[in-house]
C-alpha cells in the first residue's frame, strides 16, 4: 500500500489525487483501491493545481456562522489537468471554461484550495 | 399487478405543534379512508426518514404508533426520490404476493420542528464530508453547480427558469392545500433574493411541514383502477463532484428502463408528475426524460404546454416549488396529485385526459432516479 500523501484535507496546502496502476483510472476521492476496476494500491501524486473551470455557483446564503462570515463565496468544480474533477473555492468573477491555478486560502476555520485565473 | 388504491395527503406549510409522527398518521388515515380499508387489513408499512426526528427503525415506531402489526415493514432512504422508491418496492412487493396492502407513508415537521438553518445545514451533508462539505455547499450551491453547467452548454438563462416557479405557483394558487397562494411573475423571481446562483430565492422549493401517504394493494379495492404499469431506476453517483456529464445523467436511463419496463413511449403520457426541487431540476428532468427538447422546456412552458390546459399538464398541485418541501413527504404530493387527475377528483384544477401518467423523482444532487408509469383502467 502506498503512502497516503497529505492534502488540503489533512491541512496541507496541496491536491492529491490517485491513478491506478492496472486500467490507468484516476479518481479524486482517496481510496485504498480503484473505483472502475478494484484493484488495489492506486499510485498517489500531488497535482499540479492547473485546472478549468467546469461550473460555478457564488453562495449567497450560507447555514453556519463560521460560513457565513464569508459570503458570497464562489464554490468551482474544476477539471484538473491530470483528469480528475475537484470541488474548490474561487475568484467571483471565474466563468465557465477559464484556465485557473490553485492557491489555498483559510475559510470556516480551514485551509481551502482557492482558484484565480492563470495569468 | 399492483394498484394503488387510496392516497392522503395533508396541507403543505406550517403545522405548529405536530410531530413527524401526526403528520404521518393524518396522511396514513386518508389514504386509508381513501382506500376504504382498516388498519388490520395493512399488512406492509414502507416509510421514509424524518430529518428532524431521526430513528434507526422509523418504520416499526410508526406502526406501533398508528396501531398496525405488520408482516413486512422498514424505511428507505433515497433523498428525494425515496417516495417513489417506496412505491416501486411495494409494487414488487404486492406482485411477489410478499404483502397485500402496503401502507406508504411519510411526514416531517420540517418547517416549526427546527430552525431554517438546522434543515439547510442537514441536507447539505449529502455532500462528501472531507472534499466538499469544508466549502461549505448548501444543496442549492450543489444544484447551483449544475445549473452553471446547464445554461452554459444549452444556452438557457435566468429568466428561462423563473418560467418554471412561475408555472407552479400559478398551479399551487388553484390548490387550497398549497403553502403559497399568492402569484409570481418572472421579474419577482428574478428580483428574489440571491441563494447560490444562479439560482435566486424563488428558484428554489421552500421548507415545509406537511405529510401523506398511499396504499399499494394486490387487487383494487374500489371502482376506480391505477395501476403501476412499470417503474425503474438508476443510480449514476452520490457527489457532484462524481457526478457524469450532463448527457450520461441516471434521469435519462431510467426512463429507458421504466418505458421498457411497461412497453409504454413518451407519446402515450397525458398528465406529467416531475420532481422540482429547483426550477433547474425541473428544466433538466423534463429534457431528460424527453418531456421537451433540449433547451426547450422553458418555451414549452411559455406556450402553455405544461399548464392544466395544455397537452402535458404538470404538477398540477404546485410542486415541490409551491405546494411546499416537507422532505420525503415532498415528492410523495405529486403522486398524489396524478391519482387525483387520473380518478376524475382534481375539483377544479381536473385535466381533460389524466389516463396515462410518468412520475420521476430524483435524489442527492441528480444522483439517484426513479420513472413510473400509471395507468389507469375499467
Amino acid at each position: 500500500m502506498s503512502e497516503q500523501l497529505a492534502d488540503w484535507t489533512k491541512g496541507e496546502q496541496a491536491i492529491t489525487y490517485q491513478t491506478c496502476g492496472a486500467c490507468s483510472h484516476v479518481q479524486y476521492f482517496h481510496r485504498g483501491f480503484c473505483a472502475a476496476c478494484g484493484a488495489s494500491d492506486p499510485h498517489e501524486a500531488r497535482a499540479s493545481g492547473k485546472g478549468r473551470v467546469y461550473a460555478a455557483s457564488l453562495v449567497c446564503r450560507a447555514a453556519t456562522p463560521g460560513t457565513r462570515a464569508h459570503v458570497p463565496y464562489n464554490i468551482l468544480l474544476v477539471d484538473c489537468a491530470e483528469g480528475f474533477r475537484m470541488m474548490a473555492h474561487g475568484d467571483s468573477g471565474l466563468a465557465i471554461g477559464d484556465s485557473v491555478t490553485v492557491s489555498f486560502k483559510p475559510f470556516a476555520g480551514k485551509l481551502v484550495p482557492f482558484f484565480t485565473r492563470e495569468t | 399487478m399492483s394498484f394503488i388504491t387510496g392516497v392522503g395527503l395533508t396541507p403543505y406549510g406550517k403545522h405548529e405543534g405536530s410531530s413527524s409522527l401526526d403528520l404521518m398518521s393524518r396522511a396514513a388515515q386518508a389514504a386509508l379512508d381513501d382506500a376504504g380499508l382498516k388498519r388490520a387489513e395493512i399488512d406492509g408499512i414502507l416509510c421514509g426518514y424524518s430529518t428532524v426526528s431521526p430513528h434507526i427503525m422509523l418504520a416499526t415506531v410508526f406502526a406501533e404508533h398508528f396501531g398496525i402489526r405488520p408482516s413486512y415493514a422498514h424505511a428507505v432512504q433515497v433523498g428525494g426520490a425515496t417516495g417513489l422508491a417506496m412505491t416501486m418496492l411495494a409494487h414488487h412487493l404486492v406482485e411477489a404476493g410478499v404483502a397485500r396492502h402496503v401502507l406508504v407513508v411519510a411526514g416531517e415537521n420540517r418547517l416549526t420542528g427546527q430552525s431554517r438553518d438546522a434543515s439547510i445545514q442537514a441536507l447539505a451533508q449529502v455532500g462528501h464530508p472531507d472534499y466538499e462539505v469544508p466549502l461549505g455547499p448548501t444543496i442549492p450551491a450543489y444544484y447551483g453547480l449544475v445549473a452553471s453547467r446547464y445554461m452554459h452548454e444549452y444556452g438557457v438563462s435566468e429568466e428561462d427558469l423563473a418560467e418554471f416557479a412561475v408555472l407552479m405557483r400559478a398551479h399551487a394558487c388553484t390548490h387550497p392545500g398549497a403553502q403559497f397562494h399568492d402569484p409570481i411573475t418572472v421579474a419577482d423571481v428574478m428580483a428574489s433574493k440571491p441563494v447560490a446562483m444562479p439560482l435566486k430565492l424563488l428558484d428554489c422549493c421552500p421548507v415545509s411541514d406537511g405529510g401523506a401517504a398511499f396504499v399499494i394493494s394486490r387487487e383494487r379495492t374500489g371502482e376506480a383502477g391505477l395501476r403501476i404499469r412499470g417503474c425503474a431506476q438508476a443510480h449514476t453517483h452520490q457527489h457532484v463532484t462524481a457526478a457524469p456529464a450532463l448527457s450520461e445523467l441516471g434521469a435519462e436511463i431510467s426512463i429507458a428502463r421504466a418505458k421498457e419496463a411497461s412497453g409504454l413511449a413518451i407519446s402515450d403520457v397525458r398528465y406529467a408528475a416531475i420532481y422540482d426541487s429547483f426550477t433547474i431540476t425541473l428544466a433538466m428532468l423534463l429534457e431528460d426524460l424527453g418531456l421537451a427538447g433540449r433547451g426547450e422546456a422553458a418555451a414549452r412552458v411559455r406556450a402553455g404546454h405544461f399548464g392544466r390546459d395544455g397537452a402535458m399538464p404538470l404538477n398540477t398541485h404546485g410542486g415541490l416549488l409551491s405546494y411546499g418541501h416537507c422532505g420525503v413527504g415532498g415528492a410523495m404530493a405529486h403522486l398524489v396529485e396524478a391519482h387525483l387527475q387520473m380518478t376524475g377528483r382534481a375539483a377544479t384544477r381536473q385535466v381533460r385526459d389524466a389516463s396515462i401518467a410518468l412520475l420521476h423523482g430524483d435524489g442527492g444532487v441528480l444522483s439517484s432516479h426513479v420513472s413510473m408509469f400509471l395507468e389507469r383502467v375499467r
